[in-house]
């Protein structure tokens, strides 16, 4: 841990969130309000990162822990008028809550049928979105009355100090004696335990740090976007978005994800011009880094250099 | 009368749902592989189908053995294109190999998806059926074209059955399923057996893919829920369990067909999520799967 801070990881990161802090001074405000949305995702990728990468657990429905957080927010919001710092926190606890439910089939079964949980987890929250209309505002979505701030600036500062701070505490866990832990009840659960660790307490805490960000970082969009609704943190599409971006950006790095992420959304902007095929494109891309880099972006950097 | 109604529209979804699932679930069985992109070839061959029949007016026939055609083309390039680069892969750790074919395929299959959404527009088609007309059966009207669909799933899923268990190629295919390892020892080439896999699920697919267009239609639109019905049918009925997934379908089909006639339309699938999380508690490996 402590070779990390003068290790060239470091020092890359550190300048990028250096230039990255000081672009609206000089950059428009779409570019803001993209880069917001990508580091929100980012966030995402990388609780999902924290989770597979390191408890080894294929966690198919990350948009479950994020709508949780994000939707319990909105509605606290909207339909009872409390303030949106509250929310917030309110909505990182539910998402906190619904990790642990999501933990319970993880300890029992594996593998696919562990990934097909999480799926069937997303579609009953789906589900659950649509039918009670009322509360959730249905397949229209629901409008949020409070934002936390209408300056694109001041919404962008936000995003990345949260990105910034949820990376230094996610890699710091998974470069920690509690994250190499993880790794090896990820790798082989039985050696593990036969070591003497408690595999299910580290799980558990896993599930508990991954789905304290998802929430709050998709509580966060929801005030950012002054909207919730399904095709933005529900659907299943959103949660493939992050998955390919946790690979992409090179698994088991958690800093790669966030990589990950912003590439595909500032890629998915760029191609706007193709029109349909800007799908298509970033899917065949990243298809390509999965058949030919499976390390990933960061994990094609990192073993260069270790081989340098 | 309601409850003949059920009996029939259930047993012709069941029996589509059925077919589409089994060969997903043959696939999982010899090579441990979970297609996502699934339902994009099944969308594949039905909108060939629809494009064949209505643009070329190759008539309903040959459009629909164009679409299974297709299926079976697109089945391959996904094993050669997707599936096998990861399996022969050497800088992939074998126990990742699981998640990057998920994701490969599942990439793989948005692309399908969205260069059919390009060329073909997302709209629904309606792929012409083979056989026209309506039949009253126990009282109930119902299109001859709802009972070709149930026929033919059946007779495919005999064939299926007779060409495994009966002919030497399907004992091969039994046996790799089994044993990988003793297959190779016996002299089996099985990349081979891989290959024989893929051509079957391809026919399969294709087969249900084109039925599907003309029994309920399908758009672009459809491919997400028809991998995830496929996938919930199949871990229900227990992962490699050919016999299991065939259960699963009739139990999935008939409980969202009673949820649409008795309860609404919009609830449909939520019974069998509830089923399927049920069971995942009770008894993960399924209803025959094995551990």
């Amino acid at each position: 841990m402590a070779g990390f801070f003068t290790s060239r990881l470091f020092f890359v990161s550190l300048a990028l969130v250096i230039i990255a802090a000081t672009l609206p001074l000089y950059v428009s405000g779409y570019v803001l309000g993209l880069l917001t949305v990508a580091f929100y995702f980012g966030v995402f990728a990388m609780a999902w990162d924290l989770l597979f990468g390191f408890a080894g657990e294929v966690n198919f429905g990350p948009t479950f822990l994020i709508g949780v957080g994000a939707y319990t927010a909105g509605i606290l919001n909207a339909q009872f008028g409390w303030s949106v710092y509250l929310c917030i926190v309110l909505g990182a606890l539910a998402s906190v809550i619904a990790g642990l439910v999501l933990a319970l089939p993880a300890l029992r079964v594996r593998g696919p049928y562990f990934g097909l949980t999480t799926l069937v987890a997303v579609l009953m929250l789906q589900n659950f979105v649509v039918v009670f209309a009322d509360l959730t505002g249905g397949e229209i979505g629901l409008t949020i009355p409070d934002v936390i701030t209408i300056n694109a600036g001041a919404n962008y500062w936000i995003a990345l100090g949260f990105m910034t701070i949820s990376a230094a505490i996610l890699y710091g866990l998974s470069q920690s004696p509690v994250g190499l832990v993880l790794q090896a009840s990820g790798q082989d659960p039985v050696q593990a335990g036969a070591l003497g660790f408690n595999i299910v307490k580290h799980k558990l805490a896993a599930f508990i740090v991954s789905a304290f960000f998802s929430g709050l970082s998709g509580a966060l969009l929801v005030f950012y976007f002054g909207t919730a609704s399904v095709g933005t943190v529900v659907d299943v599409a959103v949660g493939v978005n992050v998955i390919v971006s946790a690979v992409l950006g090179g698994r088991r790095t958690v800093l790669g994800a966030a990589l990950g992420a912003i590439f595909l959304i500032v890629a998915g902007e760029f191609l706007r011009p193709t029109g349909e095929l800007a799908t298509f494109i970033v899917s065949a891309v990243a298809l390509l880094v999965v058949l030919f880099f499976p390390g990933g972006f960061l994990g094609a950097a990192l073993s260069r250099e270790a081989r340098s | 009368m309601r409850a003949f109604q059920i009996l029939i529209d259930g047993f012709a979804i069941s029996a589509l749902y059925a077919l589409g699932a089994t060969g997903f679930t043959l696939i999982f069985g010899v090579s441990g592989v979970l297609n996502l992109s699934h339902g994009a070839i099944m969308v594949a061959a039905a909108v060939a189908a629809w494009a064949a029949a209505s643009i070329l007016g190759v008539g309903t026939y040959a459009g629909a053995l164009i679409g299974v055609a297709v299926a079976l083309i697109t089945a391959f390039a996904t094993y050669f294109a997707v599936v096998k680069p990861i399996q022969d892969s050497r800088r992939i750790p074998n126990e990742e190999k699981e998640i990057f074919v998920l994701t490969g395929t599942l990439l793989w299959g948005i692309m399908i998806q969205e260069l059919i959404a390009y060329f073909f527009t997302n709209n629904a088609k309606t792929v012409l059926p083979i056989v026209e007309g309506v039949v009253e059966i126990l009282g109930v009207r119902t299109p001859s074209n709802e009972i070709f669909t149930a026929i033919v799933c059946c007779l495919v899923i005999a064939l299926l059955w007779l060409l495994v268990n009966r002919t030497r190629t399907g004992k091969a295919v039994l046996a790799a399923s089994m044993n990988p390892r003793g297959v190779t020892l016996l002299g089996l080439e099985l990349t081979h057996i891989y290959i024989v896999v893929w051509a079957i699920y391809g026919i399969l697919a294709g087969i249900a893919g084109v039925l599907l267009g003309m029994f309920l239609g399908v758009s672009s639109y459809s491919v997400g829920p028809l991998t995830a019905s496929a996938f919930s049918i199949v871990v229900l009925g227990g992962l490699g369990s050919v016999s299991g997934s065939l259960i699963a379908a009739f139990v999935v089909g008939y409980l969202e067909t009673l949820t649409a006639y008795l309860v609404s339309p919009a609830y449909r699938t939520i019974p069998a999520l509830l089923l399927l999380v049920f069971v995942m508690y009770i008894r993960p490996q399924g209803l025959l799967g094995r551990r």
